[in-house]
């Protein structure tokens, strides 16, 4: 099992550098200049701009920089510009030529708001979705079923950002159903405005997302309840609620795991619509942001703090394996 | 149990009735609607056993021998089956009982074993778990009494070291230790009626030996009924005391062991007994197989619903197996029943059937004709039924 974990932490870190490099890659061959971003817009001149440029290594050859760049992250590297000093501590993601920040406490002060829609947003669709999904595999064929399943697929087919938006116009600006959304911090607001300011934005992302744990848990459900071994439980003379949920549960829940897993990292990894349609300051806006100033050292950040959540999360969805399954070995 | 009410006579004695058996079947029929229109899975099958007595169900993939046994545990859909008849166990009518009734007799009075032990074990919980899982179901008692009853009943069913393998998982255990254990699941509440679907079908042949011994053992220990589904003729001579042979969903001949695997009186019979394989015997023995498949229960044929495959139609006058039901009636020796038109069966078998799929056993066979007032079968040694499928030894 250690052993196990250790590899799989090298194969990660193997695929965050070279995500890192795909990353780094933008600031050579991107549309973007980035000591252009730098550079006051009106008082730009050529030689300013080369300046710049030599100031902040860029004339420096690209492994060299890239080189730099890795250093940062792991011991760190504070950034001159001009006159100030901008401390970059590990692991150092960079500093924001325009904001004049380190990106990474830049977005770690941002992490928290990303963070508490990802786990309403999941409790919700986790709860809802998964007990949706068993209520109608244990009905298959019935009216509530096929109403479950229906209700599912027309969720499912209109565009995300089309039901947040219209739940945002309609519930909160035309309405006033729901309380103004946005992000409050939990210890600094207190819980009540934090969780006021979700609200909305849990409740959206909950229902859009449980309609694929409902299909996706009722079919892992209907399954499992034909498996021999639910019968034999069933035979046992246990009570249907045990059957259900301690039995065929048990095996129905694997595949949905796997799911869970990637996509609660996809939303730890920022939820762009969300946040946008919500105004909730998070990672996703911020690098939706980012793009809009072309700010490459926090577009770069996002997307390597994206790509380190997926890697979490598939070891974490492996390990997990390996306690609900004991013939999964991890070696 | 006489083998006078093994059958049919079910329908006289009132429900609770003191002498009678425990286990009675009447009349059952199980019907599963589905898209394609209604299967008839069983039809008017009537069998009682008593207690400490073994029944040996027999027949093909759909011939309706699995589907009227869940019917005794209840474990069909309600929603999704039809069921008519009489089920009673110890007295107790069990078709139309509350799923929860019904639930704390399965398991607990009436208890089954499965096929295949590997996917009816659950492979995410333990041995231990699932069997104390299976007593705390019916008992109450703490948690480790019920590990402490696991381990005991694993040391009872033969698992080497069962403080240590209790805590094993399905997947960790060899595939005759999963029938034991599946074993010990089953007895953790000393059911009194044990059903055991194709116990050994999916273990190989030296442990089939062995779990047979074992069911035997554990069945004289506790007193409990059997009733062994099985396609395997060796499997009953071993363990029967009486033989149920089903088709295409109904009971087509009825008897003592040795006296259904000696004198069969149905074509169908005489076809299972001739598509065993035998080791022992002569070379110039023939493997006949029975022709043609098992009839859609969706559309049964009309008649005797083997007539289709019946190489002996023709040896019953007019078109009577195409156009009418044989009656289960009795046949030459008591206790012993048959459906089918023929009218000298006896002779039929011997001179037909017996000396292709088994020439050293004529003589024995007409032997058992010695005028002895009826040849009651009564304290039959399985010695012959031993010698019909000897490979499994």
């Amino acid at each position: 099992m250690f052993g196990y974990i250790v590899r799989r932490l090298i194969s990660g870190l193997l695929v965050l550098i070279v995500v890192s490099m795909a990353v780094f890659a933008l600031f050579f061959y991107g549309p973007a200049d980035p000591a252009q971003a730098y550079c006051p817009e009106t008082r730009c001149t050529p030689a300013r701009l080369e300046a710049i440029r030599t100031q902040l290594g860029l004339d420096r050859p690209v492994a060299e920089q890239y080189a730099s760049y890795m250093k940062g992250i792991v011991v760190g590297n504070d950034f001159q510009a001009g006159s100030i000093t901008i401390p970059c501590g590990a692991p150092c993601l960079g500093v924001s030529f325009k904001l004049r920040v380190n990106v990474t406490d830049y977005l770690l002060a941002r992490f928290p708001a990303t963070l508490s829609l990802a786990l309403g947003g999941a409790a919700i669709f986790l709860v809802l979705g998964v007990s949706s999904g068993i209520f109608a595999a244990r009905r298959r064929g019935t009216l509530a079923d096929k109403g479950i399943v229906s209700v599912a697929l027309i969720i499912n087919a209109i565009p995300y950002y089309l039901v947040a938006l219209l739940a945002y116009l309609l519930l909160i600006s035309q309405w006033g159903v729901f309380p103004e959304s946005g992000y409050h911090g939990l210890f600094s607001e207190g819980p009540v405005p934090w969780a006021k300011g979700l609200l909305l934005a849990w409740i959206t992302i909950g229902i859009t997302s449980s309609t694929q744990y409902a299909r996706f848990s009722r079919g892992s459900m209907i399954e499992s309840m034909n498996e021999d071994y639910v019968r034999s439980a069933r035979a046992k003379g246990l009570s249907e609620r045990r059957v259900t949920l301690k039995h065929a549960l048990r095996a129905a829940i694997v595949p949905v795991v796997t799911i869970f897993g990637l996509e609660f990292a996809y939303l730890l990894a920022g939820t762009i619509f969300t946040e946008r349609i919500f105004d909730i300051q998070g990672i996703g806006l911020t690098g939706l942001q980012a793009i809009g100033t072309k700010d490459l050292p926090i577009i770069s950040a996002t997307v390597l703090i994206g790509a380190a959540f997926i890697v979490v999360a598939n070891m974490v969805v492996d390990i997990i394996y390996s306690v609900i399954d004991p013939r999964v070995r991890l070696s | 149990m006489s083998s006078e009410t093994f059958h049919r006579t079910a329908r006289q004695p009132p429900a609770g009735a003191d002498n009678e058996p425990y286990l009675v079947v009447d009349d059952l029929t199980v019907r599963f609607p589905t898209a394609d229109g209604l299967v008839q899975a069983v039809t008017g099958l009537s069998y009682s056993l008593a207690q400490g007595k073994t029944l040996g169900i027999v027949g093909e993939s759909g011939s309706g021998k699995s589907v009227s046994s869940m019917a005794i545990m209840g474990l069909h859909d309600y929603k999704r089956t039809r069921m008519s008849g009489s089920i009673r166990i110890g007295g107790k009518e069990i078709i139309g009982l509350s799923s929860e009734d019904m639930r704390g007799i399965r398991g607990g009075d009436v208890a089954m074993i499965f096929q295949d032990p590997l996917s009816s074990l659950h492979p995410f919980y333990s041995i231990g778990y699932q069997i104390s899982e299976a007593y705390r179901a019916h008992n109450k008692v703490s948690k480790s009494q019920a590990r402490g009853k696991a381990i005991e009943m694993l040391e009872r069913v033969g698992i080497p070291q069962p403080k240590s393998r209790v805590d094993d998982y399905p997947h960790q255990f060899s595939g005759g230790m999963r029938q034991r254990a599946m074993i010990a699941m089953a007895l953790v509440n000393d059911p009194k009626l044990l059903i055991a679907d194709e116990p050994t079908t999916a273990l190989d042949v030296t442990v089939q030996a062995q779990i047979l011994d074992l069911l035997q053992e554990l069945q004289r220990d506790f007193n409990s009924a059997v009733i062994i589904i099985t396609h395997d003729l060796g499997v009953v001579a071993e363990m029967a005391d009486e033989v149920l042979v089903m088709y295409a969903g109904r009971a087509v001949e009825v008897g003592p062991t040795r006296d259904l695997l000696t004198h069969p009186e149905m074509p169908y019979t005489w076809g299972l007994l001739s598509s065993v394989p035998d080791v022992s015997a002569d070379t110039d023995a023939r493997l006949i197989p029975i022709p043609g498949n098992p009839p859609s229960l969706l559309d049964p044929p009309t008649g005797c619903p083997f007539h289709p495959r019946c190489l002996h139609r023709d040896k019953v006058p007019g078109d009577l197996c195409r156009t009418e039901l044989p009656a289960l009636v009795t046949a030459a020796r008591p206790g012993h029943t048959k459906r089918c038109h023929l009218a000298n069966p006896d002779q039929i078998y011997e001179a037909e059937v017996l000396p292709e799929i088994a020439p050293d056993l004529v003589e024995l066979v007409t032997a058992d004709h010695a005028p002895d007032g009826g040849g009651d079968g009564g304290g039959d040694g399985a010695d012959l039924g031993g010698a019909i499928a000897p490979e499994n030894r």
